[in-house]
């Protein structure tokens, strides 16, 4: 088990390091001038311009750039904004806000999810099972935007339960509707996986072995049954949470949510490398975090894997 | 998603009345009006300022209407007429439009309570300047005498001061320009010529986090990327007190999420309705939605500079181009209303501002925009580009351009998009553009020299066509010489008839203010920048 944990960590070192490398080339070939852009259509003074390349870090090769780059990043020096803010603490406002946002929309497809899952997969064809499937289909195929219109309109304009943006960003209460928005088209797939996990689990030996030694149907489908179903579930789940952190960027914008994917959209417009590739060090960070959790779950929920 | 994505640049940031023409809407709180609450506050649409809150470090709107609040400098334009007039100034004089001398009225204060006086226009002037600071704005300090010293081309400044710039006592100081600008009185009604308190030259960095300014509303709190709060100043000179207690400048990402907010009450004032709800925002918000003329100018330009469009017979070809262009048709489709069918190169509200000096070039007229282009010896290969940003919504419109210009002439018209911006901008200021390219002004100050000199004189930072001509450089530089604004707005005027003769750019259209506001306030009002007068609104009594 430790030394397993160790390789993996060892791992992640070239991964992250090659994500890293990777966005920072793609941010830095973007096409414009971030520099010039900011005196917007007049011309940029040519004293001033030069001044602020130099205090960004732009005025060097993209060779020498990355190279203080990846030395500022060692020391936890993520850079600055073109405003002069510290990319650290841009990140520091927005990924509480998110991580809070992705916390209750993991939270909500994983209980609803498997919750509707388990039923189908226990009662396959009867009337709960179709509807869940319609149901699930309708998510999967409705995109996101228009779902958050939709709820915005049902619920803040007609019903006017809340109101159709988020005021406060750091309110649990007021990011619960973004969260289901967000959370929905995972919320389908999670539910789906687990029926047919769930349906196919039922046939195997050691259910029957479960049933004929007289176990109570709670602890059959509660311990067997569905522990050794959430496996496929649970690797969907773990990249999921990295993807609800980095891929808000849609639902942010609906709802005006301060999170990481508002900030990223403000500073890809803006063309800033440094915010850029400073949220997405982070994002790289929680994927494989997640990616290693879901890997030492596997044993956990199933007693015939084992880790070397 | 990227519909309000491209920051709107806006560069003066004061009040101005709208012109004859304005559809004004904003005035009618007949129905919903009731008893005022002096203690209310209000929010307004905002976006991240991408600068510190420096008076000279604010070119976008996000940063610009907040450092409006919060400092007043020696002028501004009164927002009912768009006349200028005396704020901290007491009077403005000068003989030769060279030598000015200013006198300051007494009794101004800074936010921290120290006095406004010459010394604090003069030092943030000087610091404004200098090249070491940064400001964005600091070429608006450029007709000053010794601006060169502060701000030279290349390396460090080889003065502190300007030359120009001299304080004689606590409320009086000259200033001397390179040459006579008779309309530099207008320039310092931007906000770029506000004062600064002693404290703000010991740790600017720190006040351009939490500033200090002498402006009818002082700096409460930025937390960044949400909100920007400030509250009326009750010690406060100027001429438009305020009538609320303050402003929240709510930041939104996207103009759609705004605008629902506004819908149900949860935010007050609107900066621009977004494309998506163009079409029913009069309906949602009855007598609460603004319709009126912006000081902004749409136009396409011609890149004169590559060999295709010189020659004198070119002015035909581009005359017959522009006529081709159905200009009502386009803004009523395809725009929604949200744009005035231009035909002149300066937008109404400005001083000097001429219905019609396009005239005939500029009215629908397929038959004779066939017969001019094929005068004019017809266009290089029959086929146009228009290049534009894909980033700002203008797909649409170049193609509606491009389609009435196919129809009307036979001439091939397509667009040529890039991918944002920067990178169209980038094209365009090079000069490496092969055909036609999008181009726009938004007003620094609302007189007619702005949007002539700056984007049509030989050389001119905006003058992305690379327009040259003898007689409208003539005519400008008398105009420049003038010792009232009146004869220059007038002498402008003569230049701008060559810009008929010239055809460099086509003008389309005028923007918009296409706005509303909730149910909690009223009396609200925009001016010719778009922005509303924060001072005037009024919250009302729940």
């Amino acid at each position: 088990m430790g030394r397993f944990v160790a390789r993996r960590l060892l791992q992640m070192i070239p991964v992250f390091l090659g994500t890293v490398t990777i966005i920072f080339f793609m941010t830095r070939m973007l096409p414009g001038d971030p520099a010039a852009a900011m005196w917007g259509d007049k011309a940029a003074d040519p004293a001033q311009l030069a001044a602020f390349k130099h205090r960004m870090g732009l005025d060097v090769s993209i060779g020498r750039q990355y190279l203080n780059y990846m030395g500022d990043l060692l020391t936890g020096n993520f850079g600055e904004t073109m405003a002069g803010r510290k990319v650290i603490d841009v990140i520091g406002e927005a990924l509480p806000v998110t991580v809070r946002l992705a916390l209750l929309a993991f939270v909500f497809e994983l209980v609803v999810g498997v919750t509707i899952g388990l039923f189908s997969g226990l009662r396959r064809g009867k009337a709960f099972d179709k509807s869940a499937l319609v149901l699930t289909l309708l998510l999967i195929s409705i995109p996101v935007p228009v779902l958050g219109f939709i709820f915005q309109n049902v619920f803040a304009i007609q019903l006017k339960w809340i109101t159709p943006t988020v005021q406060d960003s750091m309110n649990l209460g007021q990011l619960i509707l973004p969260a289901v928005v967000l959370g929905s088209i995972s919320l389908a797939y999670v539910a789906r996986l687990t029926r047919t996990s769930i349906a196919e689990n039922l046939k195997a030996d050691y259910m029957r072995t479960a049933v004929a030694k007289g176990l109570p149907r709670r602890k059959v489908i509660g311990t067997h049954l569905l522990r050794n179903s959430m496996i496929p579930v649970v690797t969907f789940l773990g990249t999921d949470l990295g993807a609800l952190m980095g891929g808000a960027i849609v639902t942010e914008g609906i709802f005006n949510v301060k999170g990481v994917g508002n900030a990223l959209y403000h500073a890809i417009n803006l063309n800033e490398g440094a915010t850029v590739s400073g949220f997405v060090v982070v994002l790289v960070l929680v994927y494989l975090a997640a990616s290693l959790i879901v890997d030492l779950l596997y044993a956990v929920l199933d007693p015939r894997i084992r880790y070397a | 998603m990227r519909g309000a994505s491209q920051a709107k640049w806006v560069v003066a940031a004061v009040a101005v009345a709208l012109a004859a023409t304005a559809c004004g809407s904003s005035s009618s709180d007949g129905a919903s009006s009731g008893p005022v609450n002096a203690q209310g506050t209000f929010s307004y649409q905002s976006s991240e300022p991408q600068n510190p809150l420096q008076p000279a470090n604010a070119m976008e709107v996000g940063g610009g209407r907040v450092i409006k609040t919060l400092f007043k400098g020696l002028v501004d334009y009164d927002p009912s007429t768009g006349k200028l007039r005396n704020q901290v100034a007491d009077k403005i004089e000068t003989t030769d439009a060279q030598n000015y001398t200013v006198t300051l009225k007494s009794g101004w204060t800074f936010h921290d309570g120290t006095p406004v006086t010459a010394q604090s226009f003069v030092d943030a002037w000087n610091w404004s300047a200098n090249v070491k600071n940064n400001q964005i704005n600091s070429d608006w300090f450029s007709d000053i005498q010794g601006y060169d010293a502060v701000h030279p081309d290349k390396g460090d400044p080889t003065a502190e001061t300007m030359t120009g710039l001299k304080v004689v006592d606590d409320t009086h100081f000259t200033i001397a320009l390179t040459g006579p600008v008779s309309y530099f009185e207008y320039k310092l009604g931007y906000t770029a010529f506000s004062p600064l308190p002693k404290v703000f030259f010991t740790d600017p960095a720190k006040y351009g986090q939490s500033p200090i300014g002498n402006g009818p509303y002082k700096f409460v709190s930025w937390e960044h990327n949400k909100a920007i709060t400030v509250s009326a100043y009750d010690k406060y000179e100027g001429l438009d007190k305020p009538k609320n207690s303050g402003i929240v400048f709510k930041n939104y990402s996207q103009a759609e999420a705004a605008y629902k907010d506004l819908v149900s009450d949860n935010l007050d004032v609107l900066d621009q309705v977004d494309p998506s709800d163009l079409a029913s925002y009069k309906n949602d918000l009855g007598d609460r939605a603004v319709d009126q003329a912006q000081g902004a100018i749409q136009s396409i330009s011609f890149s004169l500079y590559q060999d295709s469009w010189k020659g004198q017979d070119k002015a035909k070809v581009r005359q017959g181009l522009s006529m081709a262009i159905d200009r009502d048709t386009i803004t009523k489709t395809v725009l929604q209303g949200s744009r005035q069918p231009a035909n002149s190169w300066v937008a109404p509200g400005a001083m000097g501002y001429k219905d019609n000096t396009c005239g005939e070039a500029c009215t629908f007229n397929p038959e004779k925009a066939k017969q001019l282009i094929t005068e004019g010896g017809g266009v290089p290969g029959n086929k146009i580009t228009v290049l534009y940003n894909a980033d700002g919504g203008h797909k649409e419109w170049v193609d509606a351009v491009c389609n009435s210009i196919r129809q009307a002439t036979g001439v091939e018209c397509v667009g040529d998009p890039k991918p944002d911006f920067k990178s169209a901008r980038d094209l365009i200021k090079n000069k490496k553009v092969d055909g036609l390219m999008r181009t726009g002004w938004v007003q620094d100050y609302p007189l007619n020299a702005n949007f002539l000199r700056d984007v049509y004189g030989t050389g001119a930072a905006a003058n992305d066509a690379g327009y040259s001509s003898a007689e409208f450089d003539r005519l400008a530089g008398e105009a420049d010489k003038a010792t009232t604004v009146e004869k220059t707005a007038e002498l402008y005027q003569q230049a701008e008839a060559q810009l008929a003769k010239d055809m460099p750019a086509i003008p389309l259209w005028y923007y918009k203010t296409t706005a509303g506001y909730s149910k909690n306030v009223q009396n609200v009002k925009y001016d010719s920048f778009g922005d509303p007068v924060f001072t005037q609104v009024e919250v009302k009594q729940k």
